[in-house]
């Protein structure tokens, strides 16, 4: 029965990891919008590109935050495997 | 394959000092030291390219801090440049080989928890502490447990952005690097005989590759997050002092 626990605590883990990641679809979308607004400002007004650009990397790097959470949660999962220690 | 953290250089009965707690000192001492060698023997009219480097930071420092926080708050330019300053020689540790300090929750939880004490601190002087405690019972005081939580994750949210986008391309750039070991294994095995068997030891395809993503990982990674944090930090700072 040790077995069994331990494999189900592993297939657990890997489920879980691979339902975490379904959060990446949240950043891409968001930032998709965000990208495409900065165009459109920059085709109506070509003279501040730099200016649109750097304030849009700032803008993405924070919408990637929810992205990233999900991200760490489930390589935590998959590889260091902290649920087996509580079996 | 697995994924370690900071390894352990001295334990004791009291405390466990971690690899990264004396990368983080060896990265405060390179930066005090170039600052001290930026500093000295300054004239009135920049001569040296040296001091024109010094005057181009610190008049940086200074439009970055009024441009975000205003004209009241022109003495935390020390702050954030500070700031800014280790976390990104922290994050750009990694690339001379060593574990990077901003790869341990621990390090950068620190940071944001004297950060919040700056923004607790500055609340408590803009509204008295009664004001304060009020503030948590604003709009309904039903919503008491959210606001409460909403409190907390400001610092929480900073430092986890920071650990996660520099621990993630940490873990991406092994994972990579194995998966081109096994592809060279593979690849150099298929050539029959001795040559094969001698041949597949070497992990040829790991030569250039990882360099191409390392330019993401490692470079512009560690200087977004660093100014993201930095940013982020003025930002709450001026909020907390207004409202």
């Amino acid at each position: 029965m040790e077995e069994l626990s331990r494999a189900i605590v592993l297939a657990g883990s890997a489920i879980g990891a691979g339902i975490a990641m379904v959060a990446g679809l949240g950043p891409g979308i968001g930032e998709g919008y965000a990208v495409g607004k900065a165009l459109e400002a920059i085709g109506r007004q070509p003279e501040c590109k730099s200016d649109v650009t750097s304030t849009m990397i700032l803008g993405v790097a924070l919408a990637e935050t929810t992205g990233i959470y999900s991200f760490i949660i489930a390589l935590l999962l998959v590889l260091v495997n902290p649920l087996i220690g509580r079996l | 394959m697995e994924v370690n953290g900071a390894s352990i250089v001295y334990q004791n009965d009291w405390f466990v000092l971690s690899g990264a707690v004396v990368t983080t000192w060896i990265v405060m001492a390179v930066v005090t030291l170039v600052c001290i060698f930026l500093t000295r023997n300054l004239k009135v009219h920049a001569t040296s390219r040296r001091q024109v480097i010094a005057e181009f930071l610190v008049k940086s420092a200074n439009n970055l801090v009024k441009n975000n926080m205003g004209e009241r708050f022109g003495s935390y330019a020390p702050l954030a440049a500070s700031v800014l300053a280790i976390s990104v020689c922290c994050s750009l540790s990694s690339l001379l080989g060593a574990f990077p300090p901003t790869g341990d929750l621990s390090t950068v939880l620190g940071w944001a928890l004297v950060i919040f004490t700056l923004i607790t601190y500055w609340k408590i002087r803009a509204g008295g502490i009664g004001g304060y405690l009020r503030g948590y019972l604003q709009p309904v005081p039903v919503l008491l447990p959210i606001n409460i939580i909403g409190e907390v994750m400001t610092p929480v949210s900073m430092a986890f952005r920071h650990y996660g986008n520099i621990a993630s391309g940490m873990i991406i750039s092994m994972l990579v690097y194995s998966a081109l070991a096994s592809l060279s294994t593979m690849v150099l095995g298929a050539i029959p005989g001795v040559v094969g068997q001698i041949l597949s030891g070497v992990p040829i395809f790991q030569v250039g590759i990882p360099a191409v993503l390392s330019i993401y990982f490692d470079l512009f990674s560690s200087c977004i997050q660093a100014f993201i944090f930095c940013t982020l930090m003025m930002v709450n700072i001026k909020l907390a002092a207004e409202g």
